[in-house]
């Protein structure tokens, strides 16, 4: 064993000197801007004013928007993942990759196009004026929001769920409906509990991403609904003042910790294999 | 053994890389153009004139060498600011616009050119001399300007309305929810200053926050805060009311929707920019950047360039160019509209470069503006509420299930 | 039961979809709008023919996105499998902590703190240009790795520790281990990592902006610089050229692999009926 640790240790070796160079070394340029002012003395007035109403509704907002994409991308993936870890193994294989790919397009394109099906002008509504239908108004509302963050973080939520699936010990399953377990319950005891590291993997990939995304609150939200990203994005560039932009994302930062915390703690109680915390 | 070598290998030829990217050189000279996306005539879109491909050409045929221009582009011009400001990059030529450029000039980013190596700056009107951001002409040359105005869709507003209302049809009830409003606190301040009539320059911040007032005031009637979406939602008739610059509304006129009658209108009180070509004070190869703006003023490039950006070009030789007179049509008069002045506009109404505590009122005034609808909103709250307390119930159940199977696993 | 779960999955991607087949319809627009539908017209790919800028811009992402993507699996994997054997608690969750920081921060930030350093490392160093595609390339891997390790995770938990130690007690080196048992019993993740890590570099915008140097341009840079006037529908129809490309190729793959699994599976039956063969006439 000691060997085979030993050998653990190098393998990780590579990857924590990578980030010591280019995490680390970029998240001090983060600090030091968050602790100072414009003239570069030291402050803590960034950190406090990020604090104020204004601000702290906007992170609540990021965070339950975010939290419902995250639930609803879990809610539509799972059955997804499933019925592909299902399928023969080469029919798998492709329908994983048809998942993505439209990922590869540009997330403009894909953002424009979506703009365009749900626009008060377009595709569904000229289609339910056709059918005589009172028209929606869908674009320019939080639900707009929470569906472009669905619709662009869904594939990172079935991929880790489906590798976990696939290759599951079948026997294990067989063994629950031999035991007279119904569907329901070879479902909640045997392959929920099964692929609990996959969702968690899922989630994280999901929920940290779109707190703090900032276009698709912009285009589809109409500029209504505002997520953390967009203000941080504000204070970069529009006022130039990177000092009180690296202190609310520091904030965030802090924010996502709490909230991950929280979700590993009834996810994976027995074993933290290497969620964020 | 020889694979622990291999990734050995990889790691070290990951760690050379990283290295070195410092110390390229090549030995053709090459000079790094930075501009705007879609701002210069590739012959692409409009003319059939690529400009970068004719510079070669012509630099070629002119003074015998070979050399590469690396054209990249950017956004806006905060990003390339930031990306000039770091240091960490080595542009020579620029397209600030006129605030930003006196941003630059004032923090020292920007060059003194030698016009001796851009005689064509002769071209260059009077109008668009000696103005507030360059006011000796040393550092910039003028490539392009525009006008702001109001674009509505004659079907929904007639052009009387908004002719005798100007910007205060942004706060006109009649027409709720179909106001599109620039997603950009200096746009948007400056539209409501301009229907206040305050300087939109101040540094007063009592001013400031009467003009978030008067935004907070029209807030229900926006349909959306827009940038480039502006385009879509105009040419399909979503929105019938917004604000842009003439140029980009024949894009529009072009591309609208049969059902939709586009219009422009200049309120006398507008912004106006120019965006302006410069040397950065880093550039290595400063002769050959200078060469390269002389050679944007020649009158090919210019009028291929004025065609394919369709706004005012500051270029004497380009607006009496009978081609671009025939080009532009009846679009002249949108474009270059009677009785206009651009030097005492820009000079009135033109946004300039703010100090850093106004700019740190503005961003925080336009974050409180962007929230404030949202406390009326709370609907979305309640309905959020709910699924997150059901989420943290079924949380409560899963761990309490786990527990007990857990212990009854010990037992 | 089987045709719902079929007829559900077949919903979610038609979901997936629709914004792609809006993508294709608008790529044959005879006008410049990409919102409102004028008429059928071929211009915008016959402009592309002609459109050195935007394939060449292409290219670079494409190599950009295949480099940066697997180094980002090879050393995401291994950190995976590392971290798997740390004792130290707090040690792991410290390192993943640093890990998912260019996760956790809006690409801006990343974008921008990464550029501040490189001017800084660039400033030390005395060189005029510090960002090109070293830059970039690093970037790329850094908010890779997270995804990496967060795809591989799963599987190693899944991972039977037994039959590692087996191997051991057999003779392999933890080397040979890692190798022979471990890695073809992490695959999936790993593929599901490197898809990952592959989709994001190759639409990422903010943070190559910021780490890009002048010498070149990325196929998203290209299209999101062109918003300060409008996206014409050429980016459309270079979108839906690639998207068909990638589909046939994924078509053509499966149909030989179809093939080649066909082989397979007539042989294996082969077998089976002669060890039938074989057990029938022991049994007689």
């Amino acid at each position: 064993m000691n060997k085979k640790g030993l050998f653990g240790k190098l393998a990780a070796a590579p990857h924590i000197l990578w980030a010591v160079l280019f995490i680390v070394g970029p998240l001090i340029f983060v600090l030091y801007y968050a602790f100072t002012d414009r003239s570069g003395a030291f402050t803590l007035k960034n950190l406090t004013s990020a604090f104020s109403a204004q601000y702290l509704s906007v992170f609540i907002r990021s965070v339950v928007y975010s939290l419902i994409a995250t639930l609803l991308c879990l809610v539509i993936a799972y059955p997804v993942a499933y019925s592909i870890a299902q399928a023969s193994p080469k029919t798998q294989k492709i329908l994983i990759m048809l998942i993505m790919l439209p990922m590869w397009m540009n997330f403009l394109i894909r953002v424009y196009s979506l703009m365009s099906i749900i626009g008060n002008a377009g595709i569904i509504n000229s289609m339910l004026k056709s059918m005589g239908l009172p028209e929606l108004s869908m674009i320019n509302t939080p639900g707009a929001v929470i569906f472009g963050m669905v619709y662009s973080y869904l594939p990172y939520m079935v991929l880790p769920i489906y590798t976990v699936m696939s290759k599951m010990d079948t026997r294990l399953i067989e063994a629950a409906r031999d035991l007279g377990c119904n569907s329901g319950q070879v479902l909640s005891k045997v392959i929920l509990p099964l692929s609990v590291s996959g969702i968690v993997s899922g989630v994280t990939m999901v929920f940290v991403p779109s707190i703090s995304t900032f276009y698709i609150s912009q285009k589809l939200g109409g500029g209504n609904f505002d997520l953390i990203g967009d203000t941080i994005e504000r204070q970069f560039l529009l006022s130039n003042n990177y000092n009180f932009g690296a202190a609310i994302s520091l904030e965030l930062m802090i924010l996502i910790l709490f909230c991950m915390t929280f979700m590993n703690r009834f996810s994976d109680g027995n074993e933290s294999g290497g969620m964020i915390v | 053994m020889k694979k622990t070598l291999a990734s050995l290998l990889i790691l070290a030829i990951l760690l050379t890389s990283s290295v070195a990217f410092i110390g390229c050189k090549s030995d053709t000279e090459t000079l790094n153009v930075y501009n705007w996306g879609v701002y210069i005539s590739d012959g692409k879109y409009g003319s059939e004139y690529d400009t970068i491909a004719e510079f070669e050409k012509y630099y070629k045929a002119t003074y015998g060498k070979t050399i590469k221009v690396n054209y990249t582009t950017y956004d806006s011009n905060e990003d390339m600011y930031a990306k000039i400001k770091s240091g960490a990059s080595d542009y020579d030529v620029i397209f600030p616009s006129d605030y930003m450029a006196a941003r630059m000039i004032e923090e020292g980013l920007v060059a003194k050119l030698d016009f001796n190596n851009i005689p064509n700056f002769a071209n260059i009107g009077d109008d668009f001399k000696s103005l507030y951001y360059d006011e000796k002409n040393e550092y910039t040359v003028p490539y392009t300007y525009g006008v702001l105005g109001i674009i509505y869709n004659a079907n929904v507003v007639s052009p009387e309305v908004v002719e005798e209302k100007g910007w205060s049809i942004f706060w006109d009830e009649a027409y709720a929810n179909k106001i599109l409003m620039i997603n950009n606190p200096r746009d948007a301040f400056g539209l409501a200053m301009y229907d206040l009539g305050i300087d939109v320059n101040t540094t007063d911040p009592a001013e400031w926050k009467r003009a978030l007032e008067h935004l907070k005031a029209g807030k229900p009637l926006i349909q959306a805060y827009v940038m480039d979406e502006i385009f879509n939602k105009m040419e399909s008739g979503e929105a019938a009311i917004s604000t842009y610059y003439a140029g980009d509304y024949f894009t529009m006129l072009e591309n609208a929707d049969s059902s939709v009658d586009l219009r422009f209108y200049q309120p006398p009180v507008t912004n106006v920019f120019a965006d302006v070509m410069c040397v950065t004070s880093k550039s290595r190869n400063k002769e050959l950047a200078e060469i390269f703006i002389d050679f944007m003023l020649q009158r090919d490039a210019a009028v291929a360039n004025a065609e394919t950006l369709y706004y005012g070009t500051p270029n004497e030789l380009v607006k009496n160019d009978k081609d671009y007179i025939d080009y532009l049509g009846d679009d002249a008069k949108i474009l270059y509209p009677d009785g206009f002045d651009f030097k005492s506009q820009i000079n009135k109404y033109g946004y300039r470069n703010l100090d850093n505590d106004t700019l740190d009122l503005i961003s925080s005034l336009w974050e409180e503006m962007k929230i404030d609808s949202d406390t009326g909103n709370s609907t979305i709250y309640i309905v959020c509420g709910v699924i997150a307390a059901v989420a943290a119930a079924t949380a409560v159940i899963v761990i309490v299930r786990k527990k007990k199977k857990n212990k009854s696993y010990d037992d | 039961m089987k045709h719902l779960s079929r007829i559900y999955t077949l919903l979610i991607f038609i979901f997936l979809y629709a914004p792609i087949a809006v993508m294709i319809l608008i790529s044959f627009n005879s006008s410049a709008s990409t919102y409102v539908f004028s008429g059928f017209s071929l211009q915008w790919y016959k402009m592309l023919f002609h459109d050195a800028d935007s394939m060449a811009a292409l290219r670079n992402t494409l190599i950009l996105a295949v480099l940066s993507s697997v180094i980002a699996t090879i050393i995401g994997t291994l950190a995976a499998i590392g971290l798997n054997s740390y004792r130290n608690k707090y040690l792991k969750s410290g390192i993943m902590l640093i890990t998912n920081i260019p996760m956790m921060n809006p690409d801006i930030v990343t974008g921008v703190s990464m550029m501040l350093m490189f001017a800084f490392v660039g400033g030390l160093v005395g060189s005029r240009s510090s960002l090109g595609f070293g830059t970039l390339l690093i970037a790329h891997i850094t908010f890779n790795i997270p995804y990496v390790i967060l795809s591989v995770q799963p599987k190693i938990r899944q991972m039977d520790k037994h039959l590692s130690e087996a191997a051991m007690d057999l003779g392999c080196t933890p080397f040979q281990t890692f190798l022979k048992v471990e890695l073809p019993s992490i695959m999936p993740g790993v593929l599901s990592g490197l898809i990952t890590a592959f989709t994001l570099s190759l639409d990422d915008f903010v943070i190559s902006y910021f780490t890009i140097g002048s010498s070149f341009e990325t196929l998203p840079i290209h299209i999101y610089t062109m918003t300060k006037k409008t996206v014409r529908p050429d980016m459309f129809a270079l979108s839906t050229i690639i998207f068909i490309a990638v589909f046939v190729l994924l078509v053509l793959s499966n149909i030989l692999k179809v093939d080649d699994d066909e082989k397979k599976r007539r042989a294996i039956k082969k077998q089976l009926k002669k060890a039938e063969k074989t057990a029938k006439k022991a049994v007689q």
